[in-house]
């Protein structure tokens, strides 16, 4: 059973078509890759799942939920099993990181509000924050710190599906590799389902179990990396298969023979 | 003919037939004197044009190539040797450049602009109906489950809009009212009927200027706020992080600057009457030496309550335009900041116009109702 399953999805901007009949499936429990250049719209397609776009055509089934007529209770409901983390983390500028974190308990939830400061507390510390952190305004933090506090609120309502928009895009390569090291630390301590756009190539080739290649408007790869690997697409050949991957992953990985290469 | 840059030689047998030798640096500093001495060069039927001379090149000189050897090949042919490879790969690259054909070229003759603008301005308003849809919905959401209201969004909205603006409101409604009763003195002293200038300062403040000045001045201060606050929040995600959170922007933004707007307007109107009849009083002390308690007296004469009901009527209409204004603008911001500027312009010129041009249609009605 998939936690989310898109089919035939058609977006177009005016005159501009994003997508033509983009078809996927995601599994529980799996770290999935949205891959593709830039303009092959990964990030409208993350929007299409999380209901901030709808797609002109094509079915969205997302935790047993068809997107498709969906009324607002349901929505409601549904927004509350996951949660997104943001390119640039979105913090609402004007409250605290813990204000932050605690806004969603505060609103879709009727816990004690000392069991909300608990709470807080532990998400601050399960993203690897100081304490102190919760008092400061997102405009005090540093790159590494927002992202961390972003997936903290991300995390706060214990969702079992967690949207990642470049989670390690803007970060140092030791923070991004700590960042990749405690979403599969998440994954396996909360059980959880991870989808990630990315192009962080240490990402793809270390944490995430199965990717979609998103390029002319299509899927044109999905699967685990080896499955990918087989493909002869331009843009799997381009971005897999150039001699810096060559050297620094898939001589490594003994990939090279699935590869082609 | 010989340059630095360019050697040529006409081979002795025929004329059909001519050598070309570039050298030197083919470089954007010598451009103008390389293309002087390639304009020199005779049109024949042959060119060998050896390149092995070239000692530096950049892309400016290998475009000026491309344009030479085209122009060369319409004459007739044209062998081109001694190049290197990297040279060979400039010029590649360069002329795929060149032949990308421009698409998106745009007329834009006066007709097709009209046309533009005229669908721009019909899709905009659509779009504003839509969200003055999805805002009464939201009301009417909320009166049925009141809880979600956000008093403490209200009240903080209704301290920055309301209380933040007496001085302003204040001092502008005083100003204008002492402008009213110098020019009514002046004409009013002609006819030795002085005393009329309450009447005047007075009924006009009251029904007309204490709430178009009002909301003129809210619609530049709180209008354009709204709108940049709420576009600032678009830029940086924050509404889409809202709404994956299952938070309707409505309620948490919209709303609570309409019902602060609402509450508030008309008690800045109400103060702007106190201020702009002052002003006027202060005028005609000044310009008529009408006593204050001469101006008092007539006042409660003059001044139904009517008139300061009519007046008040339109305020929290005017509240509604210039919230709902201030708010679409900043959905409306896209993704950069230079949209941010463009919607507060808009949104505080669309309210200007707009509170004016329903205080004309107020006018309409109450003339047609006779009061």
């Amino acid at each position: 059973m998939s936690v989310i399953k898109m089919s035939g999805i058609v977006t177009r901007f005016g005159d501009r078509t994003i997508h033509d009949g983009v078809s996927l499936h995601i599994e529980p429990n799996e770290i999935y890759g949205i891959l593709g250049g830039s303009g092959s719209g990964k990030s409208v397609l993350m929007k299409e799942m999380i209901m901030l776009l709808e797609p002109n055509s094509g079915e969205i089934v997302v935790l047993d939920q068809s997107l498709r007529g969906i009324s607002f209770a349901q929505a409601q409901a549904l927004r509350q099993q996951w949660g997104v983390l943001f390119q640039f983390g979105a913090l609402f500028s004007s409250m605290t990181i813990a204000e932050n974190i605690e806004v969603q308990l505060k609103e879709h939830s009727d816990i004690s509000k000392e069991m909300r400061a608990r709470l807080v507390q532990s998400k601050i510390a399960m993203v690897g924050l100081e304490p102190f952190v919760g008092s400061l305004y997102p405009s005090e933090l540093s790159g590494g710190m927002i992202k961390r506090a972003a997936l903290a609120r991300a995390l706060s309502m214990e969702p079992k599906l967690l949207f990642l928009d470049e989670p390690t895009s803007g970060l140092d390569p030791v923070g991004a590799r700590n960042f990749d090291k405690l979403i599969v630390e998440l994954r396996d301590l909360l059980d959880i389902t991870v989808v990630m756009i990315t192009h962080d190539l240490d990402s793809i080739f270390s944490i995430v179990d199965r990717m979609a290649i998103l390029a002319n408007k299509k899927v044109v790869a999905e699967g685990s990396l080896r499955n990918v690997l087989q493909s002869q697409h331009p843009f799997v050949e381009e971005f897999f298969k150039n001699d810096y991957t060559k050297q620094k992953y898939l001589d490594k990985l003994d990939l090279k023979e699935v590869a082609g290469v | 003919m010989n340059s630095q840059y360019l050697q040529y030689r006409i081979h002795s047998k025929s004329n059909e037939c001519i050598d070309v030798s570039s050298s030197g640096a083919w470089t954007l500093d010598n451009l103008r004197k390389i293309e002087n001495a390639l304009r020199a060069v005779p049109h024949v039927k042959k060119i060998i044009w050896d390149l092995s001379g070239v000692d530096d090149f950049d892309s400016a000189g290998v475009l000026l190539f491309i344009k030479y050897l085209e122009q060369f090949e319409t004459d007739g042919a044209v062998e081109v040797i001694g190049y290197t490879e990297a040279q060979k790969d400039m010029y590649q690259l360069l002329n795929n450049s060149e032949n990308r054909v421009l698409t998106s070229q745009r007329d834009n003759n006066f007709l097709q602009k009209i046309g533009k603008n005229t669908i721009d301005i019909y899709a905009d308003i659509k779009e504003f109906a839509t969200f003055i849809g999805h805002l009464f919905v939201a009301i009417a959401n909320l009166i049925i489950r009141p809880k979600n209201m956000r008093f403490k969004e209200i009240t903080y909205h209704a301290y920055e809009s309301g209380f933040s603006a007496l001085l302003i409101v204040g001092l502008t409604a005083f100003l204008v009212g002492m402008v009213i009763a110098y020019q009514g003195a002046v004409q009013l002293a002609k006819f030795g009927a002085d005393i009329f200038i309450v009447d005047t300062v007075a009924i006009s403040v009251v029904r007309e200027l204490g709430p178009m000045i009002t909301a003129i001045v809210i619609a530049g201060r709180s209008g354009s706020a709204y709108t940049a606050e709420i576009g600032a929040m678009k830029i940086t995600e924050e509404i889409s992080a809202m709404r994956t959170m299952g938070f309707d922007p409505y309620y948490f933004l919209v709303i609570p600057r309409l019902f602060a707007l609402m509450i508030t307007l008309p008690l800045l109107v109400f103060f702007a009457d106190i201020f702009g009849i002052l002003g006027g009083m202060f005028a005609a002390k000044m310009q008529l030496g009408l006593s204050v308690t001469q101006f008092v007296d007539r006042l409660y004469e003059v001044l139904d309550v009517k008139h300061y009901i009519l007046g008040m009527i339109k305020a929290p209409v005017f509240a509604f335009v210039i919230a709902t204004i201030g708010c679409y603008r900043g959905f409306k911001v896209s993704n950069n900041t230079e949209s941010i500027g463009l919607h507060t312009t808009a949104s505080v010129v669309n309210s200007i116009f707009v509170v004016i041009a329903l205080d004309a249609l107020f006018s309409v009605i109450y003339t047609g109702f006779g009061v």
